[in-house]
């Protein structure tokens, strides 16, 4: 075992780990905001949007990641040069890379799942408490913004916990398109030093560590409203 | 002495059905400010529909409301019954009736203090730290001053429905539903509840009150109105329908529970 190449691969490595936190936030929170309309969809929809929302959502959960990727990436991404202005813009320079394209569908992606997290949770929330609401004069808004969301949050809050360590873990499939993110700086590594394992173990370690932190998060969070059952 | 003015709640003849059961057929209440209405009657009669039906947290097929000398404009929904021809109006109105359920839904994920105060808050847009100090002055009128930073699963039924009351209060309603209030309640958690009722009925509240507790019903209210399968089997003052019922199922009815309650 040797770790000497670390002195000359630290701040790859911790780009990597930026590019990689940057794919993860992005996606988790725009993700997140796509995924409450989609669930308001479902739950309280009128025909033609429930359909459209768990149309969404089927697609999404039911296509492996990889290949939704290449689709944005090949399909799209090979038929946006082709929109007039398109490579003049101040645009250009966001929608050429593998990055654009890979936090695109790890949001679309995401969403599909959170919506259904969040479906469940919005059904769970007491008849009783939206009730509440209502009997004291709120209207539809403010009983979503200030009851039925953050209580179904609340509840959900575990559960959203473990989506974004699934997603974490999902970000490695962005190497495939050019992001240099954590994978793609040791696969980088292995490629110049020959060595199999230490990379790979300091990576891995990496992405401990992010999970780690998530958990932390989300505990504090948790804690700030106790909720007993 | 039934001026217009005096009137808080006039409900005239309200129609419910759930697809083939008539749940209400055609019940009229007036309520003037001040009076305690008891509303009674054996499970199933439909006296937790018509109070819902008030605040059209239920829907009535028929019939009309009239808070505080404002009619609650109607019209007819998709589903057959009616709904609120202006859902701002009836957002208005419901603010005006605080309204007390047997399962105190709280908000679960907001402190007690964070519950009394969201309504004026954020219905009424009063100022935070005004709503703060009324907030505060209702959980201590109702004995919770000190676990207004709590969380409602930590209370005790008891006081969660104490500090249900604190909330509905809060936004100054003109009149209070109490919804089977203590049919929740293990029978050692009841008397609290009935006390701060008891103090809001001293205090001249218009309230309208469905109960089981025959004891409580007979000593705090005004008139007392027996509904009898969807239909006012009778009505009066608290006098005449607990100790000289007219009709046979009403005395029936009050008699089953005079051996067990004051």
């Amino acid at each position: 075992m040797t770790f000497d190449w670390l002195q000359r691969y630290w701040p790859l490595l911790i780009d990597g780990g930026l590019q990689t936190i940057a794919l993860l936030v992005i996606s988790v929170s725009s993700g997140f905001v796509l995924a409450i309309g989609l669930a308001f969809a479902m739950v309280s929809g009128g025909p033609v949007l429930k359909g459209l929302a768990r149309g969404y959502s089927t697609v999404f959960r039911g296509t492996p990641l990889l290949i939704q990727l290449w689709l944005f990436y090949y399909g799209i991404g090979s038929l946006l040069p082709l929109v007039p202005g398109l490579r003049q813009s101040f645009l250009w320079p966001l929608l050429r890379e593998g990055f654009f394209f890979a936090a695109l569908s790890f949001t679309l992606n995401y969403a599909a799942y959170e919506a259904e997290v969040l479906r469940g949770a919005l059904l769970s929330v007491p008849r009783g408490e939206l009730e509440a609401g209502q009997a004291l004069g709120m209207n539809r808004f403010t009983l979503i913004r200030r009851v039925w969301l953050p209580r179904a949050i609340r509840t959900a809050l575990p559960t959203i916990a473990g989506e974004v360590v699934l997603q974490l873990k999902a970000t490695p499939l962005a190497f495939t398109v050019t992001v240099m993110d954590l994978y793609a700086v040791a696969y980088k590594i292995r490629q110049d030093t020959l060595l199999v394992y230490e990379p790979l173990i300091v990576v891995t370690l990496f992405y401990v560590a992010l999970t780690a932190l998530i958990t932390r998060a989300f505990g504090i969070v948790e804690a700030q409203v106790p909720i007993r059952r | 002495m039934t001026t217009a003015a005096s009137i808080a709640l006039d409900v005239e003849d309200i129609h419910k059905r759930f697809a083939d059961l008539e749940v209400l057929k055609g019940i009229s209440l007036t309520a003037r400010r001040g009076d305690v209405i008891s509303i009674i009657g054996s499970s199933g009669s439909g006296k937790s529909t018509f109070l819902r039906c008030i605040n059209l947290l239920e829907t009535p097929d028929r019939g009309r409301i009239v808070v505080g000398g404002e009619e609650l404009r109607l019209r007819p929904g998709r589903k057959g019954s009616l709904e609120a021809a202006d859902r701002r109006q009836l957002e208005r109105l419901r603010t005006g009736l605080g309204m007390v359920f047997q399962s105190f839904n709280l908000w679960a994920h907001r402190t007690i203090l964070e519950n009394v105060i969201e309504a004026p808050v954020h219905v009424q847009k009063m100022p935070r730290s005004a709503a703060i100090e009324k907030g505060e002055a209702l959980l201590a009128k109702v004995g919770l001053y000190d676990k207004r930073d709590a969380y409602p699963a930590f209370l005790s039924g008891g006081q969660q429905q104490r500090a249900a009351i604190a909330r509905a209060l809060c936004v100054d309603p003109a009149v209070m539903l109490f919804d089977e209030p203590t049919s929740a309640l293990d029978p050692e958690l009841v008397g609290e509840v009935l006390k701060v009722i008891r103090d809001l009925a001293e205090e001249g509240r218009t309230m309208l009150l469905v109960t089981h507790e025959m004891g409580f019903a007979r000593d705090v209210s005004s008139h007392v109105m027996f509904l009898d399968r969807g239909a006012v089997g009778e009505e009066g003052p608290p006098a005449q329908v607990f100790g000289d019922p007219q009709t046979a199922r009403c005395r029936d009815f009050t008699r089953s529970f005079s051996g067990r309650q004051s």
